[in-house]
């Protein structure tokens, strides 16, 4: 089965999970692919803020050091842009580094190595120097930590030809994307929504490698496809469901991977249900669901029946106070209103 | 090697380095080279010095003045010259530049074009080798404007920390671009700043190639029986401008003349003929070799074809997967 034609429901999890599957919350599939990575490849090792005694800042890293020591699960100073710049000698030196940074608005302390380094080392180099790093950042809002831990600043990241940003969505992802992340030989940055490491699902016990090239359908709808990525999916997949309720077969398109981004599975979606409503954490102005509804402008424009709808985050640093951060964010109110302008309701 | 023939390498490295630079400042006028060129003439005794103590298996991370680094290191002039020319057959395909040397065979990873940006990068490289329990050493130059960048500090600090084997070579040209040292430092003593790291640190006499040679040798010997990384600042200076845009408002001339008096390539020439190591002869066989090298440099430069634009969006990616 191909990740394209996968359909399921992150949300809600089945009741009772069959024999053959357990129930795993996303910041334990963090944990079980770093385990089974530094298990199966002793040149992969973890390194960032508060990874190791502390057990990670989320604690997806939580007894890693106990098993793994502290050559490999490497506590570092509050250094970014010299431990990300690590990352990137050391798997020039032939190591794989997992670098986990804090949050997102972190990571633009290390901007410079990201961009000015592992972004352009393979090309500069002309061919000679891959650098085969990934990076995993938290990103996104919903916890009440105001304008300087909150930030979706994805959008930016996948703007940068030379990196390629995954965004996983559900704890398949979460634990299946890691593998392909190393094996790949050039950068790769992991986003984790904040408010997904709790989301549990019932999965197959083994860890399985899933895609990191394709979009992927999370809801089957013929009306309007509804098109998201990390914490947004489950707000559309919520909305999907308040829809169908009034008649509106919404169909969800999870992006998974937000560069390069899967234009063709995009086209194939919107083409079928001749609407599309991009939900994005980001702020509209310059954002990826711009880059998205010019994707499909240029691909699908004369088989549109409304033009592109876009629910993103209000412009404005996000705020301390519950409602108003609340008010700020993508909701499945607004995403519900927005399909139902669409299709003139 | 016997001390004659190692002073005579240090001397007819110089000499190539200056008079390939030279050549380049020509050809730049010529149009041939464009974008930046930053010449490192007067500093040659640092590259020279350093690293005839690197053996092969050790690795260069280096600035955006790195010509002389890229050619002792052996990358040949050839492939340098072509990068310069922006042709396929550069050591880095035409894509890099002057300011973007590379070359896998002699572990050279550039050409770093932002101040302070090759430090974490060495600190990674020498990482992975003791990760690897490989005796090598990672050999980081950047000049005395780095000092300045959170880079610097963020680097010598977890080097030291995690006791990594990196010899820091800090060529302190007093400038940062066209900005004094005194201009940008509250502590101008360099060498200081590392060893508030707890970073064994020497200053040393950069025009003096042997001084540099046997101060490099005493680190990287140090930091091969591994003793953690080691800091060498280099006072050093640039005779030429800073690139080849710099009107130079920003220094006298009295100082630049000063500077000139105490030349690398002269100094050390008169050293070795009052020691008799070198007479008329062997400098004239220098400078034929040199010229020679050169020559056929830019020979193969011109020769050298243009990566065809359908291949534009090469090694974005190792494989294409640009949508």
């Amino acid at each position: 089965m191909t990740a394209t034609s996968r359909v399921e429901t992150i949300v809600t999890a089945p009741p009772a999970p069959e024999p053959s599957r357990i129930r795993l919350s996303y910041r334990e599939a963090m944990r079980q692919a770093l385990r089974d990575a530094l298990r199966t490849d002793p040149r992969v090792f973890l390194m960032g803020e508060d990874v190791g005694r502390y057990g990670g800042c989320y604690a997806v890293s939580k007894g890693l050091l106990e098993e793994f020591g502290p050559e490999r699960i490497r506590d570092t100073p509050l250094s970014e842009s010299a431990f990300v710049g690590a990352g990137i000698g050391a798997a020039l030196g032939g190591m794989r580094p997992i670098v986990e940074i804090m949050t997102v608005n972190f990571s633009l302390l290390a901007l410079d190595q990201i961009v000015n380094s592992a972004a352009t080392m393979l090309h500069m180099s002309g061919g000679q120097f891959a650098v085969p790093l990934v990076i995993r950042m938290t990103t996104g809002a919903g916890r009440q930590l105001a304008a300087q831990h909150s930030h979706s600043l994805e959008g930016w990241y996948a703007h940068i030809p030379g990196i390629k940003v995954l965004a996983p969505a559900t704890v398949e992802d979460a634990r299946g994307m890691l593998a392909p992340a190393l094996a790949d030989p050039d950068p790769v940055i992991i986003f984790e929504h904040a408010s997904l490491y709790a989301l549990e699902a019932d999965v197959p016990p083994s860890v399985e490698p899933v895609s990191i090239d394709r979009a992927a359908v999370r809801r089957s709808g013929k009306d309007v496809t509804l098109i998201a990525y990390g914490g947004t999916v489950g707000k559309a997949l919520e909305a999907a469901t308040q829809l169908a309720t009034l008649g509106v077969n919404a169909e969800v398109l999870d992006l998974r991977v937000l560069r390069p981004l899967d234009s063709e599975t995009i086209l194939t979606s919107v083409r079928r249900t001749r609407r599309a409503v991009i939900i994005d954490e980001g702020w509209r102005s310059g954002s990826l669901s711009a880059e998205v509804s010019a994707r499909i402008m240029e691909g699908a424009f004369y088989e549109l029946d409304a033009p592109v709808g876009r629910v993103c985050s209000a412009e404005v640093p996000m705020p301390y106070a519950r409602h108003l951060e609340q008010a700020a964010l993508p909701q499945v109110a607004t995403i519900v209103q927005s399909v139902r302008a669409l299709i003139g309701e | 090697m016997t001390a004659t023939t190692a002073a005579r390498g240090y001397l007819a490295q110089m000499i190539r380095i200056r008079r390939f630079e030279e050549r380049c400042a020509e050809l730049y006028r010529a149009e041939k080279i464009r974008g930046f060129l930053h010449l490192y003439i007067g500093e040659e005794a640092v590259a020279v010095g350093i690293m005839s103590c690197l053996s092969p298996e050790d690795a260069v991370v280096a600035t955006y003045r790195e010509h002389g680094h890229a050619l002792v290191r052996g990358v040949s002039a050839n492939a340098i010259m072509a990068e310069m020319f922006g042709k396929r057959e550069g050591c880095s395909g035409g894509r890099g530049g002057s300011m973007h040397l590379f070359d896998a065979a002699t572990r050279f990873f550039g050409g770093n074009a932002i101040v302070g940006g090759g430090l974490p990068l060495a600190v990674g490289r020498a990482l992975a080798d003791k990760l690897q329990q490989r005796p090598h050493v990672t050999a980081c130059f950047f000049g005395d404007g780095a000092v300045a960048e959170g880079e610097f500090h963020e680097s010598m600090n977890l080097a030291a920390l995690w006791k990594l084997p990196v010899l820091f070579c800090c060529e302190n040209n007093l400038y940062a671009m066209g900005t004094a040292l005194a201009r940008h430092q509250s502590e101008t003593d360099i060498a200081r700043k590392a060893a508030s790291y707890r970073v064994p640190a020497e200053a040393i006499d950069g025009m003096d190639v042997e001084a540099v040679a046997n101060a490099a040798q005493r680190a990287c010997e140090a930091i091969r029986q591994g003793e953690g990384p080691r800091f060498l600042e280099l006072r050093t200076y640039r005779f030429r401008a800073h690139s080849m845009f710099d009107p130079e408002l920003y220094r006298d001339k009295r100082e630049v003349a000063e500077w000139m008096q105490r030349c690398p390539i002269a100094t050390y020439t008169a050293t070795l003929r009052g020691r008799g190591a070198a007479d008329d002869a062997a400098l004239a066989a220098m400078e034929s070799a040199a010229a020679s090298e050169i020559d056929a440099a830019v020979a193969y430069a011109e020769a050298g074809t243009w990566e065809p634009v359908e291949s534009l969006t090469r090694w974005v990616y190792s494989e294409q997967t640009q949508r």
